[in-house]
């Protein structure tokens, strides 16, 4: 431990790289790609903090997280207080490290980035949370019975964080999941290289046993129950049900073989493992020229997964690797994914094919995919989301040779929830109407958060609205409150 | 669960599953994934019974998963069942109906044909397969049609010839004045069914069984071109108006991932027998 170093020292230690599986190795696996600090770089990466009187690190934290109290604790080498003052905000801190956009949020904050790099904030949370996997050095706490009875819809990020700080309260709580296991886009959408699914099923069992959640996995609300029905068993209901229903761009061609929604491709690859049929049942169709369109993190995933497909291919069978592109109608300045993630495709070999913008899928005559055929993109004025509208040149239009075309475009809320969900307000993109301070929708009694309410966004930004309306149905449970 | 085989290669189980027992409906489907390695498979409930919280399915042994489930013995568990998924049909006092089910069709088709039934309707059902092995639950749509006309290819058992024909023959006959058909079946079936029935301007619901994986709306994988646009078989069907359906660009969608099923099935059998052998071994 460096005790006692002054700030001017802290500023001068430099930022510790987070150490990578090797670019040409880790295209042909499945395995993390980020592996994650050693003791001796965490606490050396903790010394670069500040300890802010006012930490503008914590504000960018859509959770809260008492950023500097658990640097401190871990640079200080006292772990078991660093887990603490992380659980105090941070049910599923080894899952947060992992996907939050950090550069936008905690880090896009910190005073050090102003002149040089910020303190690495997401890869100390991440060690914290990891290290309490191992360790289960502070098991929540659940506070006496209250009695009553609280239904979660979905347990992706929303859903989890509102039921396990709902359980720490004393609430009984269920959790209803469609799909046969819990994490929602955690385990879905998320790839294992990014997000191992043996760090989600670890850091969720561990708070629902500690809490005595229970899970009901293939049950569907709108199907199984209906929402009315819940609310006849329950003292309250929280929709966390995300936004898994894919876009797919209004173009020709869309409904030939080999064009497939991100989602689709996701949920093969994570959810049922495709990587490894036939071990497991559920194939995965890929070709050797993938073009992947969006450039959000989505879009990222499903292209370095199809990289890693090809690759493993290759090993099986023989043959070439193969290629794969990012098709993005805007340019590089205004791709929405996650930087690492970008910067990780690029260096495992994706192409990106900027201000390209496809407008026909073309296929063979046994209607497959054979050609993505696009024009080229200028930016103009700025547009309703303050980034330049891409306007399309004159003249510019070529087919790219493309055998698999995957939609990485966004995705809307399932409808399903909504069926027989009498005073749900809706608004016209099918998203939930609810507040965002509290989550209370237009129906008595049912709260709702995360991707249903907004619209894809990210896993921090569910948890964190499930942790706002957790809050509020505390209060209201407590009797602190009334709906009114 | 129950088990019953009912012809070579269809069988029918009943499983116990009150969640998805409680709010069935006729037309909707249930997915199946037998254990932690397995593929989602979406299955169309054939019955269901509240009371007891058993839903009936019927499959026949066609891929890797089929074949599997069908080794299954009464007091195992399956790893997932889910449901009701889908839109129930829409059950209405039409007039005169007609149910037709083809092959492993004909265990859909009857929850639907008995609710019909129920709801007043004159019913005329028209099941068929490709022999008389083939077929099963015979006495059963007899007890909820008017009329009832089985049909082989080879002519093994009934009318010979395909069950578009009897269906033709109804509808040329002005006197039966046919106001609605529900077609399951294969979807080659399903496409010369609405081929039948659209110059005769008759209604007719079919129920797409189109690949799928997670059966609630995420990955539209099963999305089908209607005149409109593309539809998800899963949340938006899975029946739909079936002259309104691109047939053929759903025929080739079903067979994208052939090799795969065959290459599972392969596998599947190959690991069957060495597991086999092994058994023998250590006895």
């Amino acid at each position: 431990m460096m005790a006692g170093l002054k700030p001017s020292e802290r500023i001068k230690i430099k930022r510790h790289p987070m150490p990578n599986q090797d670019e040409h190795v880790r295209r042909g696996n499945f395995d993390e790609v980020a592996l994650g600090y050693a003791p001796e770089t965490a606490r050396e990466e903790a010394e670069r903090c500040l300890q802010c009187k006012d930490p503008k690190c914590v504000q960018g934290c859509p959770v809260g997280v008492l950023i500097p109290q658990f640097i401190k604790a871990l640079r200080e080498g006292d772990m078991v207080q660093a887990v603490k003052w992380m659980k105090i905000k941070n049910n599923l801190p080894a899952i947060c490290g992992r996907v939050c956009p950090q550069e936008s949020q905690c880090e896009g904050n910190c005073i050090l980035g102003k002149k040089g790099e910020p303190v690495s904030i997401g890869r100390l949370e991440r060690y914290v949370g990891d290290f309490e996997l191992a360790h289960r050095t502070c098991p929540l706490v659940k506070a006496p019975k209250t009695g009553k009875r609280i239904a979660v819809v979905g347990s992706g990020p929303a859903g989890l964080t509102c039921a396990v700080d709902l359980g720490r309260e004393g609430h009984d709580v269920t959790i209803f999941e469609s799909l046969h296991g819990a994490g929602g886009v955690l385990i879905y959408g998320i790839p294992e290289f990014r997000l191992p699914k043996g760090v989600v099923h670890n850091e969720v069992n561990y708070a629902v046993e500690c809490l005595g959640i229970k899970i009901k996995t293939d049950h569907v609300i709108g199907r199984s129950y209906t929402l009315d029905e819940l609310l006849a068993e329950y003292d309250a209901v929280f929709l966390g049900t995300g936004a898994g229903l894919p876009s797919f761009m209004h173009i020709p061609g869309i409904n030939l073989n080999g064009v497939m929604s991100a989602n689709e491709f996701l949920t093969r690859v994570n959810l049922m493992k495709a990587y490894q049929f036939p071990d497991y049942d559920t194939p995965v169709k890929l070709g050797k020229k993938v073009a992947v369109i969006g450039a959000g993190n989505v879009a990222m995933d499903a292209v370095r997964c199809s990289l890693r497909l090809q690759a493993l291919a290759a090993q099986k069978n023989g043959g070439e690797q193969g290629e794969v592109h990012i098709v993005y109608r805007r340019s590089k300045d205004e791709v929405p994914a996650r930087r690492e993630e970008v910067e990780h495709a690029g260096e495992e070999g994706v192409i990106f094919d900027f201000l390209t913008n496809p407008i026909e899928i073309l296929g063979d005559e046994k209607r497959h995919v054979r050609a993505l055929r696009c024009v080229r993109m200028e930016l103009g004025e700025p547009d309703a989301s303050g980034r330049r509208k891409p306007v399309e040149r004159q003249g510019s239009e070529f087919d790219m040779e493309i055998d698999t075309v995957i939609m990485a475009l966004g995705t809307n809320p399932n409808p399903i929830v909504f069926v027989d969900a009498d005073g749900l307000e809706r608004t016209k993109h099918g998203t939930a109407v609810a507040d965002h301070e509290t989550g209370r929708t237009k129906k008595k009694r049912v709260w709702a958060g995360g991707d249903v309410v907004t619209g894809a966004a990210t896993v921090i930004s569910a948890m964190g609205a499930g942790k706002r309306a957790a809050a509020d149905i505390h209060t209201l449970m407590k009797g602190e409150s009334t709906w009114d | 669960m129950k088990k019953e085989v009912l012809t070579d290669v269809t069988k029918l189980m009943d499983i116990d599953a009150p969640h998805v027992a409680r709010n069935a409906r006729a037309g909707q489907f249930v997915i199946v994934r037998i254990d932690e390695y397995g593929e989602r498979i979406p299955l169309t409930i054939a019955d269901y019974d509240r009371a007891s919280g058993t839903i009936t399915i019927i499959f026949q042994e066609l891929g890797k998963s089929t074949k599997q489930l069908g080794q299954l013995t009464p007091g195992e568990t399956l790893s997932s069942f889910a449901g009701p998924l889908g839109h129930p049909t829409e059950i209405r006092n039409y007039g005169t109906v007609v149910c037709m089910g083809g092959g492993v069709g004909i265990a859909p088709i009857y929850p639907v044909t008995r609710a019909l039934k129920e709801a007043g309707n004159t019913v005329i059902s028209i099941i068929g397969a490709r022999t008389k092995n083939l077929l099963f639950w015979e006495e059963r749509m007899m007890s909820v049609s008017d009329r009832l006309i089985v049909c082989t290819d080879d002519g093994s058992h009934g009318r010979a010839g395909l069950v578009t024909e009897p269906l033709k023959e109804l509808l040329e006959d002005k006197g039966n004045s046919v106001a609605k058909v529900w077609a399951i079946g294969p979807a080659s079936m399903m496409k010369f069914v609405t081929l039948t029935t659209k110059p005769y301007a008759v209604p007719t619901i079919v129920s797409l069984n189109t690949i799928m994986i997670d059966g609630t709306g995420m990955c539209g994988g099963c999305r089908v071109l209607l005149e409109e646009g593309a539809k998800f078989v899963c949340v938006d069907g899975p029946e739909f108006d079936g002259h309104k359906v691109d047939w053929d660009s759903l025929l080739s969608r079903l067979s994208f991932y052939k090799d795969e099923e065959r290459e599972a099935v392969e596998y599947y059998e190959h690991k069957c027998r060495i597991d086999g052998a092994t058994k023998k071994g250590r006895k």
